[in-house]
């Protein structure tokens, strides 16, 4: 039996664990990487971001996807109701594939004479895809009139997948037409309100003191405040003759001053716990700059936190807008929100089209998401936990 | 103790002072005094003015001394005499007409809030003790989607329920018809009991949703605590070591939702009253806010807030009357 | 020992837990008895599994931690009763519950987070009373008062309503020990109940235990990964390696002749009081780290790190436990006749080999009148205001530093002690211009003559950030986890001072060579800091100190957190530096045999002040001041021979508050050798008293105080 004598023969100043050498992938693995890790391992997280990605997708491309313009009205099919479409034509002796909707009736209701609707089995709209229908501009820049779905005669009867709202807009391509904006508002909102909050935050946290005392007391302020009537009254004041640009603009400034406080608040939370962490006291012996104390070592250790905070607090701002203009205080017609859409909804028309309340469907997908995604990210954002 | 409560409610007022400014300023943002308004909307309606009684008003609120003069005028009218200013659109005094509306609220208010307590604590409880339980991906599921959806949807689709699922029924409005204009008697009361729990389902979800997620959180931190095992190496029972230990610490978020509840509430009831067309504050604001009827709008807007900030102060002052930590620190 | 006087006998416990990167076997293939009346020592190093034998014995593991196999066998029932298996009981039973407090009862190492911060300790304390005891309220609360001032809490009808964050870690202590004992338990079992105290305290807490032992009989079983602890305290000893015991006996077999070669290089990689002066002294250090459990080597699980290996059965087999000629047992195959051949004579374990002794020329500290001190520290202070009341006034300052004067010579290394409180970290902190002082001067001469750091801006502080360098307690905080080691190590080039903004293969190459030189692969600079353990994250942490060939480190408490062997690593590695770079060393340290084996001079700090300062050698002989006798006679040796002859000054009560401060001496509250005159009245300064001797107390010419002369017995 012999032994081994060469095992030891390492100096000893060169002593590495030989039983569990970590996976050097993982050794050389950045922070960007640790949390995509973490991250794919959660699956709501993952669901979250993918329907998040595809509700921007549609923001995007909501020309080409809605099978009309947003804005045309068609008087004779004020509140028709959706129409099933169909992938397999059975209509005949023999199935075939094929896809159309069925045609309307109208009935006109003698006594009340409030238009009903009916599908008709016997009227067959062929439907097609990438159907020619209205003009639009991709992006602005390509003019085309190729759209993603729609009947294949463009003036024959015409197709509401989703139903017609009272004036006999598509509600179809209305809700993907609203995603531009409800989508989109919550993310100006949030880089004004990042803005702020960064900056306020930060001067707060790391410098503390006089200054911290006076914005600490500002977000004490803001957030006991109740949000809500605030916003009211701020959007309320706002002059009736605006355009719906600067009235967009205005609202998502009002939602920011409001949004601000939170991630002021976890700024500050973050740069006080690292003022006092030994390898911020150990860059600071380094010698270096400030700049680079604050921009190397203080700002990527909670730079995922920071976005964990700013994906949660953008469902907050979705809220807020559709609020909002559903009271009709925020966005007004002709601005296409999901907000303004649920704005025709009254009793009368839950009763006779609750078809109108799809938009906010998309609203709850929209908030769930992000809010899956948020969560995701918050438990993903600190890698270095054990 | 003492120290602490003294020194809380002095840093209320600078709050205090602060939320009349912003509402003053909120008053003041739309173009025209409110006289100017009331004016041309008694003139639209081809009645007329008298110069002499516009002159009055025109002096009783200082309108054309600079604005901070007027602010101190408006303020000290509301603290002297309760004169908040009147009502363009309805031409009456604010003071009554919000007088009129807000016992209903805080009744509103108040149940809502033990509404999203009692739903809250066991969902919450359970839901940490057996973790990954069925119920408990039930309770996390509601917790999202009562985060989820807007107040008004919920209530609009509990409308349409109610519609299509009972029939014609009574959703929304607080009272059914024949008591609408009653005396209060018990039948009144408690055919306001039977109105009241959709509008309190709908504004207290979202708060119940957050409660639950809190709770649940808090519990789990505090079950991982060493106290605990601490407490199960003594021989304690489980369900009393439970209530008696990380409940004690996880109840704090209860205690304090009077904080952070009450603004989401205002701002819920808002919304969810004018759906439901309830007879409390939140109609009245936005319907005033609609006609920018100034004065009334910024009245609600300022008593609701003042309303928060002293719900805020009583559940801190509970908060450190619960726990020894912060009695002790802040003493 | 006769099969009655086990009362507990724990036979091949596996505790495993369900992760998501596997099975986790904490434990695995435990065995354990421990006899009435006696104290069994668990010992190992952190993550061996120490603490999750003792839950285990009570069912305390938590999911996904389970019980997997073995037997927990209770004798402590009726004298004929049949022996309950406490692994085969409900957790959530009634017999478990009927058992845990009253039979068995556990103290805890952090105390304080073992109590809920929403009730007194009297209420926790009466609870326990009625949980097993059919008391009204009354009696219980008396006996809670009875039980209070039995663990030595001093006014214990007052203490019954302090809230536990209103009691020091000691007290916190007390009041546990107070409650395991209030049923009068046959079984304590106290997992490192000692760690989280200063070692003053820990003394005391020992004593107690002691004593609450002989006076109850009841047997414990006592946690802990410090040797010295486990000599003061012990009758048996169990050695616990990666979830299984390696070495079983009583405590003096165990320390006179260590049979597992795990065990052995233990005991030899303590610093042990006495070992001083001799800088060409190395520690045994056992080479590598405890893997993790998921990585548990196959065979032997010490075949990794052993010096003693046999050949390829350690590598296939896991040894059994074999008795050495009938005195303690070892898991070896050293001791297996049928691996050895037994016709060769009986088993010898190899002697450690011993440190390699650096050989040439080791420098010594220069005289010192030779040259000038390095860093002159002259009436320092550190305030720190306290505010209260409603106005946020401030109403007085805790003095964190209280007027220190200092002089550390060129290549001399000079040790800082004292419990926790005393304000070294600040004045460590101080030096390095970590923070800014409240007054005094810090003077160090570099190479371009003398400055005052003391009230230098950053600007120009900058120009001395290289020549001064400091190396943390934490492995784990002061690494920022976000950069690569090659990043952290070129960082303190990033100085302005030093102009060197950008990473050239020049960087690398020295980079390259400062991890060589702290024994880490030159390779591994592309790696971030999550890749390594706390050792190797120490040895960055003085690559990153040094590599900037600084004159002065401050070393703050560098070895605290690390396992006793991988600290012998560490202390082997900062003398070698030492010597190699003619470094001067400020080691602060709450360890005093570390300071012992490592430092020329030594400091000691009380409250803020130094009271009393001389060579190494002379502070642990003939200590001059009060506090340094206690500390001293505090300090466990790993020796369990000296247990009898050491029972010396005990400190009473804890570390006054810092913001108020006694009058007079600020020791005179708690020393033993106070007077009635000068003490409570009048501050001592610090004044020479011998040689290269000084000392703050009025009355040290007239006090005959005890060190740690006698000698030490060596194993092997």
């Amino acid at each position: 039996m012999s032994r081994p004598s060469d095992v030891d023969q390492v100096p000893p100043s060169a002593s590495e664990p030989r039983g569990g050498e970590p996976d050097a992938e993982l050794a050389v693995a950045s922070q960007r990487t640790l949390v995509w890790r973490a991250l794919r391992r959660h699956k709501l997280a993952m669901a979250g971001l993918v329907v998040t990605c595809l509700l921007y997708l549609v923001a995007i491309f909501a020309d080409f996807l809605a099978p009309y313009d947003p804005n045309d009205i068609n008087a004779d099919y004020a509140f028709a109701p959706p129409q099933q479409l169909h992938i397999v034509d059975t209509s005949g002796d023999e199935w075939d594939w094929g896809l159309y909707v069925n045609g309307y009736e109208q009935t006109r209701d003698p006594e009340t004479l409030a238009l009903t609707f009916r599908e008709d089995p016997s009227v067959k709209v062929p439907v097609e895809f990438l159907a020619r229908g209205p003009e639009y501009e991709l992006f602005g820049l390509i003019s085309t009139n190729i759209h993603l779905i729609g009947p294949a005669d463009p003036d024959g009867p015409p197709m509401y997948l989703l139903g017609a709202s009272r004036t006999g807009h598509d509600q179809l391509s209305r809700i993907l037409h609203g995603a531009r904006i409800s989508m989109s508002i919550g993310l100006v909102g949030l880089a004004m309100a990042f803005t702020l909050g960064v900056v306020l935050g930060g001067v707060s946290g790391y410098f503390g003191g006089k200054a911290d005392a006076v914005i600490q007391r500002l977000v004490e302020f803001f957030m006991s405040v109740p949000a809500i009537p605030l916003w009211l009254g701020l959007a309320a004041a706002l002059p009736r003759d605006w355009g719906p640009l600067q009235r967009y603009l205005a609202i998502t400034v009002i939602l920011s001053i409001i949004n601000w406080t939170d991630l002021a608040r976890v700024v500050r939370g973050r740069f006080l716990a690292l003022r006092g962490e030994d390898f911020v006291t150990a860059a600071y012996l380094d010698g270096i700059r400030q700049r680079r104390i604050i921009g190397r070592h203080m700002l990527p250790s909670f730079a995922s936190h920071l976005i964990a905070a700013m994906t949660l607090s953008i469902p907050a701002m979705i809220l807020a807008e559709t609020s909002l203009s559903f009271l009709g205080l925020g966005l007004r017609p002709p601005t296409i929100s999901w907000g303004v859409l649920l704005s025709d909804v009254d009793v009368r028309a839950l009763e006779t089209a609750p078809w109108l309340l799809l938009p906010g469907v998309a609203v709850v997908v929209a908030v769930l998401a992000i809010n899956f995604l948020g969560d995701g990210l918050r438990d993903a954002a600190d890698p270095y936990q054990s | 103790m003492l120290t602490f409560v003294v020194r809380r409610v002095a840093l209320m007022i600078p709050t205090l002072v602060m939320i009349s400014i912003v509402t003053f300023v909120i008053i003041q943002l739309p173009p025209g005094d409110f006289l100017t308004t009331y004016v041309t909307n008694l003139s639209a309606q081809g009645e007329q003015v008298d110069p002499a009684e516009v002159a009055a008003l025109r002096a009783r609120y200082g309108l054309d001394e600079p604005l901070p003069t007027q602010y101190l005028t408006w303020i000290w009218g509301i603290i002297s005499d309760g004169d908040f200013g009147r009502s363009f659109e309805w031409n009456r005094p604010v003071s009554g007409m919000i007088a009129d509306r807000l016992p209903l609220t805080i009744v509103f208010m108040a149940a809502t809030v033990v509404f999203t307590w009692i739903i809250a604590f066991p969902i919450g409880l359970y839901s940490a003790i057996r973790q990954y339980s069925i119920t408990d991906y039930v309770a996390t599921t509601i917790g999202f989607l009562g985060l989820a959806i807007p107040n008004f949807l919920l209530a609009l689709a509990l409308m349409w329920v109610g519609l299509n699922v009972f029939g014609q029924s009574s959703v929304g409005g607080l009272f059914s018809p024949e008591y609408q204009d009653a005396a209060w008697n018990l039948g009144k009361v408690l055919d306001l009991m039977g109105h009241l729990w959709v509008p309190m389902v709908v504004l207290g979800t979202a708060g119940t949703a957050g409660l639950i997620r809190i709770l649940r959180a808090n519990l789990l931190d505090e079950l991982r605590k060493p106290y605990v095992v601490a407490a199960r190496a003594r021989g304690m029972p489980e369900p009393r070591l439970l209530l008696r230990y990380p409940m004690r610490v996880a109840l704090n978020p209860f205690v304090s939702t009077i904080g952070w509840v009450l603004p989401v509430l205002i701002g819920g009831e808002v919304i969810v009253s004018s759906v439901l067309s309830l007879e409390t504050t939140g109609p009245l604001l936005l319907s005033s806010l609609r006609s920018q009827d100034m004065y009334l709008a910024g009245s609600i807007i300022l008593l609701v807030s003042v309303m928060t900030v002293v719900g805020t102060l009583i559940s801190d002052l509970l908060l450190a009357w619960l726990d020894p930590r912060i009695r002790h620190r802040l003493a | 020992m006769s099969r009655s006087d086990v009362l507990l006998d724990v036979q091949g416990l596996k505790t495993h837990f369900t992760t998501d990167d596997g099975v986790v076997r904490a434990v695995d293939g435990m065995d354990l008895s421990i006899s009435r009346g006696r104290t069994t020592c668990l010992v190992g190093e952190s993550g061996c599994g120490k603490s999750i034998t003792a839950r285990s014995i009570l069912q305390l593991i938590d999911p996904p931690g389970r019980i997997a196999a073995g037997r927990i066998w209770w004798h402590g029932g009726e004298e004929t009763a049949e022996p309950t298996d406490l692994a085969a009981l409900d957790p959530r039973g009634a017999r478990m519950r009927a058992m845990r407090g009253a039979d068995i009862s556990m103290i805890f190492q952090e105390p304080m987070a073992a109590f809920s911060p929403m009730y007194t300790v009297g209420d926790h304390l009466v609870e326990a009373i009625q949980l097993h005891l059919p008391l009204s309220r009354k009696d219980a609360t008396e006996k809670a008062v009875h039980l209070l001032g039995r663990v030595g809490i001093p006014r214990p009808d007052q203490r019954m309503h302090a809230y536990p964050f209103q009691l020091s870690g000691g007290m916190c202590q007390r009041v546990m020990i107070a409650m395991a004992l209030a049923c009068e338990p046959s079984l304590l079992i106290a997992d490192e109940p000692t760690t989280a105290l200063d070692v003053t305290t820990q003394a005391r807490i020992l004593d107690l235990l002691t004593e609450l032992q002989d006076d109850t009989g009841m047997a414990m079983l006592f946690i802990t990964h410090d040797l010295g602890v486990v000599a003061e305290i012990a009758d048996d000893v169990s050695v616990m390696y990666l979830g299984t015991v390696v070495e079983e006996g009583s405590v003096t077999d165990v320390f006179d002749s260590p049979r597992h070669p795990y065990t052995q290089a233990l005991i030899a990689s303590v610093p042990r009081m006495g070992s001083r002066g001799d800088r060409a002294r190395r520690l045994a250090a056992i080479e590598g780290i405890v893997p993790h459990p998921l990585q548990r080597p196959a065979g032997c699980p010490f075949h990794t790190r052993c010096h003693a290996l046999i050949g390829d059965v350690c590598h296939e087999r896991l040894p059994d436990l074999h008795s050495v000629d009938g005195g303690q047992l070892a898991r070896c195959h050293l001791y297996d006749e049928s691996v050895v051949d037994p016709g060769a004579g009986r088993a010898q374990l190899p002697l450690l080999p011993a440190a390699p002794v650096v050989t040439g020329d080791r420098p010594q500290p220069a005289p010192e009148d030779d040259r000038a001190p390095v860093l002159e520290v002259r009436d320092l202070t550190m305030h720190y205001p306290v505010k209260r009341g409603l106005l946020n006034r401030t109403v007085g300052h805790v003095r964190a530093v209280d007027g220190v004067s200092l002089a550390i010579q060129p290549g001399e290394t000079l040790g800082l002690v004292g419990e926790s409180g005393c304000g070294k970290t600040t004045l460590g902190r101080a030096i390095v211009r970590a923070i800014a002082p409240t007054s005094g001067q810090i003077t160090y001469r570099g190479d371009n003559g003398a400055v005052d750091l003391a009230g230098l801006p950053d600007s120009e502080l900058r120009g001395y950030r290289g020549q001064i360098r400091m190396i943390f307690q934490d492995p784990f905080s002061s690494l920022n986890p976000r950069m690569t080691l090659l990043q952290l190590l070129a960082e303190p080039f990033r100085n302005p001072a030093l102009r060197r903004d950008r990473i050239d293969s020049e960087m690398e190459q020295r980079v390259a060579d400062m991890l060589a030189r702290v024994g880490l692969r030159p390779e591994y600079m592309r790696r971030y800091p999550h890749a390594f353990s706390g050792g190797q994250r120490q040895r960055v942490n003085i690559a990153r100190a040094l590599i900037t060939t600084p004159r002065l480190v401050v070393a703050d408490e560098a070895v605290s957190a690390l396992d006793v062997s991988v600290r012998a690593q560490i202390l082997n590695l900062l003398a070698d530096l030492r010597d190699e770079y003619h470094l001067t060393y400020l080691f602060i340290s709450h360890d005093l045999s570390v300071v012992e084996h490592l430092c020329d001079r030594v400091a000691v700090m009380y409250l803020g002040k130094i009271v009393e300062t001389t060579t190494t050698a002379q502070l642990f002989d003939t200590p001059r001041h009060p506090y340094t006798e206690a500390l001293l006679s505090a300090v466990p040796v790993a020796d369990p021979h000296r247990r009898a002859n050491r029972r010396g000054t005990r400190l009473s009560d804890d570390l006054p508050d810092p913001s108020a401060a006694p009058p007079g001496c600020s020791f005179h509250t708690r020393c033993p050798y106070v007077r009635a005159d000068r003490c409570g009245t009048e501050v001592p300064l610090l004044r020479g008293v011998g040689t290269d001797h000084a000392v703050a107390c009025h009355h040290a010419e007239a006090l005959t105080l005890r060190g740690t002369t006698s000698t030490i017995s060596t194993p092997n």
